[in-house]
């Protein structure tokens, strides 16, 4: 009899276990909500603002907003969506895009009659699937730029204007590559374009280093591919083939590499993703300058003791400046609880109300062209002039864009490149080993 | 030990032993009540049989199950039979990231044990001081992860304040763990300076096992200190340091949170131990049966090691008594 008790009990225990986690993972979801998640910290206020304006305009509906860090976020999101507890919306990365699209998680999103010319130009057809599909609403855009510390640009003797023209080539480098070469300082106070430098005995680098750059080089050495007129893959979107084999490619990230072996590129061996970034290093007075993205503006800016400034890409050999145009989206998943719900929702975030109200905050850069100019106005009102970012996209003239890439087995991509680019950099293993890297890409996406 | 094996316990209850032999009627009686004692052990067992069922034995099996499908954890998973493994034989990388593990656990053992018996050693000979032996532990009582990031700042090239200190003293940088020279090797000694304090309290309790009149009859027939350690600890300690030797082996293979947040496994797969490759072919490229297949590519080795290990140690016999 106390046996039977104490089984019943330890069972009754057990299933109270299960059952609550069941609940725990759906707690929050349902015919009144809609779950949203967003990694980035700062935009969560803006898109707080456009859920309150959401709210108004369909009572009943409320909206709940979870953010969690960058790393966090990828882990939690496929961890939920193999649970089953996944949102009814998140923020879509394009490199995850063909990812998710692969394991069909994602809700097409075409009764939403998404308009492609109401966004700046080619960030609403990135995300359309290889089926024709569309699996996300464009949300926001960011472009690179050269973020310099301006005393020590001043202390140089260079002007602004001097590096808003800076062009560059892969034979000597151009203005660029005297540029850096300027600011870099040794230990005993000489230039690096002066005799007697001592590369070997760095103080200041002219350029600070993001590392390898993986197989994107989104903040490394995509400005230089982009302006030499290289592409990642055949195609604009799903390409088969990638072109890590091609000469261009390869000369230009030799030649980016060999910045640093002349002392003026931060080493390999000065970054770590965790302690060390780019901004750290301009930040800590350990280098001039660094390529950096849009969203790091409010990062660079409130750094204390740092006068900053930035400027657009350099000129390549095509006479264009060329910097990576990567836009956010809101995508539905494919079990969202709520999905009438959150498909409204993702009209709502990709209206121009909301965007004009996330554009307000001055923290990221709209995909609507309102949105846009109310961010660049709320930029300017603190005082900074983001016209090195938007000017890739406003003036098709003098530069170009181009996109992350968009292929099948992006995460095997990644897994393959991140290696092989950090064996050029780190160890200087040749760059022509990146055919074989690229043989093994195209035999997957082949297959 | 020997005490134990010379009196072995009685299975049947004591009542029901002495009661059995005049009347049978009471052997039923007994039998009865060995059956409600065999009732009650299954409840008491009941738990860590369903931990075991639910956490172990279940997912090992479904684990070696998915090894020879292809499965995304989204879509059904597909039988491919032994393709995992012979993609895993022809997989470069894979070797790559066995030699590196191996590479590890060699410093991270090597160095861990050696100072570890160090420390048990002048722990027992020295001093009884609780304290002392309590700030040996503290490290262990730190988190992996905290462990990993701490050292990761102290080590930076440009900002740590261990390459602070080196070019402070007018020496270079070292890259400790950008380095592909010097990764393996730190992380190792991370993780030995964690752990350390743990192995050395389980080898300071196996030294306590051994009797004190050994020492002292030693040290009267003048037998020095070393020539002590060598003779009596060394060989009585065996059996423990065996034990010590199999667990620590086995966690050491298993590295992969210190990689996870100092290295990520670069520069250039310098780092990428065999637990970091699977993590990522399984959650990062989303190929769990390939993920599978190596993973019990690695219960394979372990198991062997583990094996052998006991073998040559011994690890089930004592020289005591």
């Amino acid at each position: 009899m106390r046996t039977r008790t104490v089984m019943a009990l330890t069972g009754a225990l057990a299933l109270s276990l299960v059952s609550g986690c069941a609940q725990g993972g759906a707690a929050g979801s349902g015919a009144n909500t809609v779950t949203y998640w967003l990694w980035d910290a700062n935009q969560q206020p803006a898109y707080q603002a456009c859920a309150k304006g959401f709210e108004k305009e369909n009572p009943g509906l409320k909206v709940r907003i979870t953010q969690m860090g960058w790393a966090d976020y990828w882990t939690k999101l496929t961890a939920s969506f193999i649970a089953g507890t996944e949102p009814d919306v998140f923020t879509d990365h394009i490199q995850k895009f063909g990812q998710f699209a692969d394991l069909k998680v994602l809700e097409p999103l075409d009764d939403l009659d998404i308009d492609d010319s109401a966004y700046q130009a080619g960030l609403a057809a990135n995300w359309t699937g290889q089926d024709g599909h569309r699996y996300g609403a464009p949300k926001d855009w960011d472009t690179v730029a050269l973020f310099y510390n301006m005393k020590m640009v001043k202390e140089a003797g260079l002007t602004a204007e001097e590096l808003n023209t800076l062009a560059w080539n892969p034979k000597d480098g151009g203005t660029f590559e005297k540029t850096i070469a300027h600011l870099t300082v040794d230990k005993n106070g000489k230039r690096g374009d002066e005799p007697g430098f001592d590369k070997n005995n760095v103080k200041v680098y002219g350029l600070a280093t993001g590392g390898a750059g993986d197989g994107d080089g989104q903040t490394t050495w995509s400005p230089f591919t982009g302006s030499a007129g290289w592409h990642y893959t055949d195609k604009a979107r799903w390409g088969t083939e990638y072109q890590y084999d091609s000469e261009t490619f390869q000369s230009v990230t030799d030649w980016y590499f060999g910045l640093a072996k002349k002392g003026y590129l931060a080493p390999f061996t000065d970054y770590t993703d965790g302690a060390n970034p780019a901004n750290a290093q301009v930040a800590s007075g350990k280098a001039a300058t660094s390529f950096d993205g849009a969203w790091m503006i409010s990062t660079y800016y409130g750094t204390k003791g740092l006068d900053v400034g930035t400027a657009p890409t350099p000129t390549g050999p095509t006479g264009k400046r060329a910097t990576m145009m990567n836009g956010l989206a809101d995508s539905v998943t494919k079990n969202a609880r709520n999905k009438e719900g959150a498909k409204k929702w993702v009209k709502y975030l990709a209206s121009d109300e909301c965007q004009k109200t996330v554009g307000s905050y001055g923290i990221v850069f709209p995909a609507t062209p309102d949105g846009t100019r109310a961010a660049v106005a709320a930029y300017e009102k603190k005082g900074i002039d983001v016209s090195a970012f938007t000017e890739p996209v406003t003036d098709r003239k003098h530069s170009t864009t181009f996109s992350f890439p968009v292929t099948d087995y992006a995460a095997d991509v990644y897994a393959l490149m991140r290696p092989a680019m950090q064996d050029v950099f780190a160890n200087g293993a040749p760059v022509s080993g990146l055919t074989r890297t690229n043989d093994q890409i195209n035999f997957l996406l082949g297959q | 030990m020997t005490i134990a094996s010379s009196s072995p316990p009685s299975r049947l209850p004591l009542g029901a032993a002495e009661e059995a032999r005049p009347k049978p009627r009471t052997d039923r009686a007994g039998a009865r009540e060995t059956r409600g004692d065999g009732r009650l052990a299954a409840v008491f067992l009941a738990p860590a049989l369903l931990g075991f069922t639910v956490f172990l034995l279940w997912p090992t099996l479904r684990g070696i199950y998915l090894s020879f499908t292809r499965f995304n954890l989204l879509t059904p998973a597909e039988w491919v039979g032994l393709d995992n493994y012979v993609r895993m034989v022809h997989d470069p990388i894979f070797w790559d990231s066995l030699t590196v593990t191996v590479e590890y656990v060699a410093i991270n053992i090597g160095v861990q044990t050696v100072s570890a018996l160090a420390i048990a050693v002048l722990l027992q000979r020295l001093t009884q001081s609780a304290v002392l032996r309590g700030v040996v532990l503290t490290p262990y009582l730190m988190s992996n992860v905290v462990a990993g990031i701490v050292w990761l700042w102290i080590l930076d090239t440009q900002l740590g304040i261990g390459n602070e200190i080196i070019a402070g003293l007018g020496a270079d940088r070292i890259p400790f763990l950008a380095d592909e020279t010097w990764a393996i090797p730190m992380i190792a000694l991370i993780n030995v300076w964690r752990h350390v304090g743990y192995t050395a309290l389980l080898l300071f309790a196996g030294l306590q096992a051994i009797p004190s009149d050994m020492y002292e009859a030693a040290k009267v027939d003048g037998a020095s200190e070393w020539r002590m350690f060598w003779r009596i600890t060394m060989p009585l300690l065996r059996p423990v340091l065996a034990v010590v030797l199999i667990m620590t082996v086995i966690g050491s293979f298993q590295v992969f949170d210190t990689v996870a947040v100092t290295t990520n496994g670069g520069p250039a797969n310098a780092t990428n131990v065999l637990q970091f490759y699977i993590y990522g072919a399984a959650f990062g490229r989303f190929q769990f049966g390939y993920a599978s297949a190596m993973s019990v590519a690695l219960l394979v080795v372990l198991s062997a090691i583990t094996v052998l290990q006991y073998r040559l140690t011994r690890a089930g016999q004592t020289d005591l008594g």
